[in-house]
């Protein structure tokens, strides 16, 4: 009798944390602005894929650095070639848990610590960040903003153009989740 | 059994699926919807300017960018017209502005005005195909080039000259692959109409075949090269060289500069390839007697009609 209890715990307990609460997105958004002295350089990122379960609290973005929309193309050509090298280091990917009481089956909005660790130009450094998620009629979305330094994952800004990039580059996410 | 160790049981089971399922899973998820959703992504930069030194390259305008080229070249180095007494040709300069439009990514039409026989040219370039990033279902990009070149200069000699005589077209293929990130080369068969030529034995149609390439050795620096063969007896009336023509190139924030030496003065492909109209010096000279023109090219882009991206997305 105890062996079958102890089963039914088993089962129960594999099935419930199996049962994952996945929401994802291939459309994310992120931008990046960078505010400098002899220009405002920005760019934007409609094909940002992203995941949460929301069951383990846990989430994922990642996204093609080549998708990142300028408004000059040469801009464009030395973000990928002489920046963040999208040939050798294509992605940039950040995985990581949030933190905060979310009630997924009520309108409202959560505010959430993110913490993970971010991927870029071949560098993964641990990041936390303040995000809100927000549930309406049924649907999760999040928005987060936070700074990064292009220099902790060793992006180098050659000393002529040093007055037209920031030392440190505002990046907003928008994403809007569908369930599975 | 105790309790206690049922408890621990479950909690272990639970605990070792949440170690287990963390990030990674979620992130091949995420890797696998890439992968399904994977475009052809094709190379980018073959060439940073739309010319090498004088020869176009397969890069055109992204559609809506304006560019404003301005080429400049000073007299010859060493002969007739340069030399110390002429501080090596900084005495006299030729200049060509040009304007370059994108009106899709892959159509740019552009005009320019010279100040060597004072030529007007335009010309219309479109990328017929492009290399692509990942595999090599297409090793080349390939673009295609009409250009046509008038010059205005009068002369008491050639008063009887009309607009018709004066104009001269050229037809280019241009076919490129980049290598790797630091080397591109480009082969350019190309096709001069001359509607005048001097004498009866130069021809009025004259093919030539170039070639091009890039070297970047640092990130922002590179060098260029290019070589135009004329093969003989097409141009006979007078003596043709090849057009050969080195570059340094500087890409700094908003656009590329380089520095040049050519054995030709004019920038007009329909001038320097081969050189054929009537009572007019020839453009190219000879690298051996020091006919080398110094001079630079710079090119700034400026942003009119760029489409703006799309508003975060839905879902």
């Amino acid at each position: 009798m105890k062996k079958i209890i102890i089963l039914f715990f088993l089962i129960a307990g594999i099935a419930s944390s199996t049962h994952a609460q996945l929401y994802s997105t291939r459309n994310a958004y992120i931008n990046f602005y960078s505010k400098a002295a002899l220009e405002d350089i920005t760019a934007d990122n409609n094909q940002v894929y992203s995941i949460i379960d929301a069951s383990k609290k846990n989430m994922a973005f990642s996204l093609l650095l080549k998708s990142f929309i300028f408004k000059k193309q040469l801009m464009q050509d030395h973000f990928n070639e002489n920046y963040v090298e999208s040939d050798k280091y294509p992605k940039a990917v950040f995985s990581g848990a949030y933190t905060g009481d979310v009630t997924l089956n009520k309108d409202g909005t959560y505010k959430i610590m993110v913490k993970g660790n971010l991927t870029l130009h071949g560098v993964t450094k641990p990041i936390e960040l303040p995000a809100t998620l927000e549930v309406k009629d049924g649907k999760l979305s999040g928005t987060a903003e936070f700074k990064i330094k292009p220099e902790d994952y060793n992006i180098s800004v050659p000393s002529v153009v040093r007055d037209n990039i920031a030392k440190e580059l505002t990046v907003t996410v928008k994403a809007n989740y569908t369930t599975h | 059994m105790s309790i206690k160790k049922i408890i621990c049981i479950i909690a272990l089971s639970v605990g070792l699926q949440q170690v287990y399922a963390q990030d990674s899973t979620l992130l091949s998820k995420l890797d696998d919807s890439m992968q399904v959703d994977k475009k052809t992504s094709y190379v980018t930069g073959t060439f940073k300017a739309i010319y090498i030194v004088n020869m176009q390259t397969v890069e055109g305008e992204g559609k809506g960018m304006l560019n404003f080229e301005i080429q400049h070249r000073f007299g010859e180095i060493n002969g007739p017209t340069g030399g110390s007494y002429n501080l090596y040709g900084l005495d006299n300069a030729t200049l060509r502005l040009g304007l370059d439009y994108g009106i899709t990514n892959r159509l740019t039409v552009g005009v320019g005005r010279s100040s060597y026989l004072k030529t007007f040219d335009g010309y219309l370039k479109y990328k017929v195909l492009r290399q692509t990033a990942d595999n090599n279902s297409m090793p080349v990009t390939v673009s295609a080039i009409a250009y046509a070149a008038v010059y205005t200069q009068k002369s008491p000699d050639d008063s009887f000259l009309n607009i018709g005589n004066r104009t001269a077209y050229s037809a280019q293929l241009l076919i490129a692959r980049k290598f790797n990130r630091n080397i591109s080369i480009q082969l350019a068969p190309t096709y001069l109409h001359y509607n005048l030529v001097a004498t009866k034995q130069d021809k009025n149609d004259v093919f030539a075949i170039g070639a091009g390439a890039r070297i970047k050795f640092t990130k922002r620096m590179s060098i260029e090269a290019e070589y135009n063969y004329l093969p003989d007896g097409q141009i006979v009336s007078q003596k043709t060289h090849n057009s050969f023509s080195f570059g340094w190139g500087i890409e700094t924030g908003g656009h590329v500069f380089q520095l040049v030496f050519s054995n030709s003065q004019s920038m007009s492909q329909t001038q320097y390839v081969a050189q054929s109209i009537h009572g007019v010096d020839q453009s190219t000279g000879d690298w051996g007697d020091g006919n080398i023109y110094f001079g630079f090219n710079i090119s700034r882009a400026f942003n009119v009609n760029r489409p703006k991206p799309k508003s975060p997305g839905g879902n």
